[in-house]
């Protein structure tokens, strides 16, 4: 179809207005780099900048030498995610599969205590009494790795459907004649059929830890457990608190203002490298999660 | 006794078919246990709400102080503030994402050149899957009173530096502005999903009976994008009740000066419960959210099923 000079004007519109969005889009993104690579003193002089006048990576360097802190916060922060990724996806599997075959007995009781928490949930007071004073969970590696994150009744439900709709239950028939135990066809067929979905909820599960500060604020306050994200949470307030571990030589000053921006970028340096590659399921995770809740 | 052994054995019957499904409940175990500790045993905890809590008789056995709690809730004069915040933020959230998002993703869908169009795409989405608190320094950098970039702008065309963490009437237009920036992808996604899906024989029959751009967004995209911005909407209106916490906790930095305008019922509860210890306000205020959350699923879940069945939660 030849298009007509509205449709092209209409077009060159869109090319502008979009350019300017994505300008406004990227524009902190760049901020912050700039800043993490802006010489101290002219960072007070000039404030933040996306143009340096003077270059330093000290921030850099910073973050290297006092790596005892933030390498462990960073090797914390991927070991939860790691650990935390591959459980959720695991239980939500093994609890979608059985949810998805239709002749299951006691599938709808299961079914609405699934639903149910997607409905009605105790709130933070009592889940934050829950875990610090009956289960004690307070400052252990479990506090950033259980609450809240390891599983998503959401997801289950979003998974299930799938593997209603993508593997037809003929197959696990077959497969049981054949004399396959459950778990065979589970190992042997639901994980590599359904592959794709639960790569896409791992991803959103990886994500999910990546970012989480909020298990961090609540549940620990020993600065040996802290995960990346609330390591910056605390340096916020207080960006001494680097100074406490860091240098002890004591030579020199430490870039504070520059400091803050790079560890901010440090930290988000993963997601940033793995967005191009991974955009796509997240954009099929958005759509999946609108059309069945 | 004959009786009883024939009924042990029709009892053994019945269980024997439900032998082979036995595995099957062995795979759901982790993930109900999982779903009872973090959200059926913390079901149980709201009646700490209405408690007065001590540490050695526990959530269970604290002594019973009826509507005590909720009384000194309403005392605290801070309910009225609570309310207009979350539910004021919350509506302008949606109505600014749905009207931001369409618009986006109607622009996006008429690019022509694909490598561009997948490009704007993935960057409009990219900020949501940005951590907040990262999201918070990136505010610092344009806010800070001493280094921000703005306060260096003001001064550098001859104007004052503003103290912007302890101003209030900016507060609602940057928090309004931050949660645009961050969350409009989400929502651009799953329209610019709808008008790809929509038939493009019907554009092309409208271009020649002569129909303006404009005409055909109006009479063909945006019908069809109905169904879905009422299904988005309904969605959070069913969740006006809950604040974002990283928005309203991070990007203000727990600025108190400003906390008329930027603090909610999530904010709230939080400073209740971790630094002020107050743990029976703290649990009333939340087992109302709880509540009026789950009152508000319902009602827009019925409207939603009503509208469109295949996206209702239940």
């Amino acid at each position: 179809m030849v298009k007509s000079k509205q449709d092209k004007h209409f077009e060159i519109a869109a090319y502008i207005i979009l350019s300017i969005v994505m300008l406004v889009i990227f524009f902190p993104f760049l901020l912050l780099f700039m800043s993490s690579i802006t010489e101290e003193n002219s960072l007070l002089i000039n404030g933040y900048s996306i143009f340096p006048k003077e270059i330093s990576f000290a921030a850099y360097s910073y973050i290297w030498e006092s790596r005892e802190t933030i390498l462990r916060a960073y090797i914390t922060t991927i070991c939860v995610t790691a650990v935390g990724t591959v459980i959720n996806v695991l239980i939500t599997a093994m609890v979608a599969y059985p949810l998805s075959l239709d002749k299951l007995p006691g599938k709808k009781i299961f079914s609405f205590l699934i639903l149910f928490v997607m409905l009605f949930n105790g709130g933070m007071v009592p889940t934050y009494m829950i875990y610090t004073t009956v289960l004690h969970i307070k400052d252990t590696y479990f506090a950033l790795l259980v609450p809240n994150l390891l599983f998503s009744a959401f997801n289950a439900i979003i998974v299930k459907t799938y593997l209603k709709g993508n593997i037809p239950e003929a197959l696990y028939e077959s497969a049981r004649i054949d004399g396959a135990s459950e778990f065979k066809i589970f190992t042997n067929i639901v994980l590599p059929l359904g592959k794709s979905i639960f790569v896409t909820i791992g991803i959103f599960s990886g994500l999910a830890y990546w970012n989480d500060w909020m298990n961090g604020l609540y549940y620990v306050s020993d600065s040996s457990k802290y995960s990346i994200q609330q390591l910056l949470n605390v340096m916020v307030k207080n960006i001494q608190y680097l100074t406490q571990f860091g240098r002890s030589s004591g030579t020199g000053q430490i870039p504070s203002i520059s400091l803050r921006m790079a560890i901010a970028f440090v930290a988000m340096l993963p997601v940033l490298i793995l967005y191009p590659f991974l955009q796509k399921y997240f954009e099929e995770g958005i759509t999946l999660g609108a059309v069945k809740g | 006794m004959s009786n009883k052994v024939k009924e042990k054995k029709t009892l053994a019957e019945r269980i024997k078919p439900y032998k082979r499904y036995l595995p099957l409940y062995l795979m759901m175990l982790p993930a109900l246990l999982y779903l009872f500790i973090n959200n059926y045993l913390p079901m149980s905890g709201l009646v700490l709400a209405f408690e007065k809590y001590n540490v050695q008789d526990g959530i269970w056995g604290s002594k019973f102080v009826g509507l005590k709690n909720f009384k000194f809730l309403l005392k605290s004069n801070e309910l009225p503030i609570l309310f207009r915040n979350t539910l004021g933020y919350n509506l302008c959230f949606i109505i600014i994402n749905i009207i931001f998002g369409v618009a986006l993703a109607i622009l996006i869908t008429e690019i022509g050149n694909l490598a561009f169009r997948k490009f704007a795409q993935s960057s409009i989405l990219f900020p949501f899957v940005v951590s907040i608190v990262i999201v918070s320094y990136m505010v610092r950098a344009f806010l800070d009173p001493e280094a921000g970039m703005l306060n260096h702008l003001l001064v550098s065309i001859g104007h004052q530096k503003i103290s912007w963490y302890d101003t209030e009437k900016f507060w609602p237009f940057i928090l309004i502005f931050v949660n645009t920036w961050k969350s409009v992808g989400y929502g651009c996604i799953l329209y610019i999903s709808t008008i790809l899906g929509i038939d493009s024989s019907l554009y092309e029959s409208a271009s020649l009976d002569g129909a303006t751009k404009f005409q055909k967004i109006r009479y063909i995209t945006l019908p069809f994008l109905k169904p879905t911005i009422i299904t988005v909407a309904l969605l959070s209106i069913g969740r006006i009740f809950n604040s974002d916490f990283g928005l309203f906790f991070q990007v203000p930095q727990n600025s108190g000066l400003i906390s008329d305008v930027t603090q909610t019922i999530d904010t709230f509860v939080y400073k209740a419960l971790i630094t002020q210890s107050n743990i029976g306000m703290s649990a009333a205020a939340s087992f109302f959210q709880s509540v009026m959350g789950l009152i508000m699923i319902l009602i827009f879940n019925t409207i939603t099923r009503k509208f469109s069945e295949e996206n209702a939660l239940f």
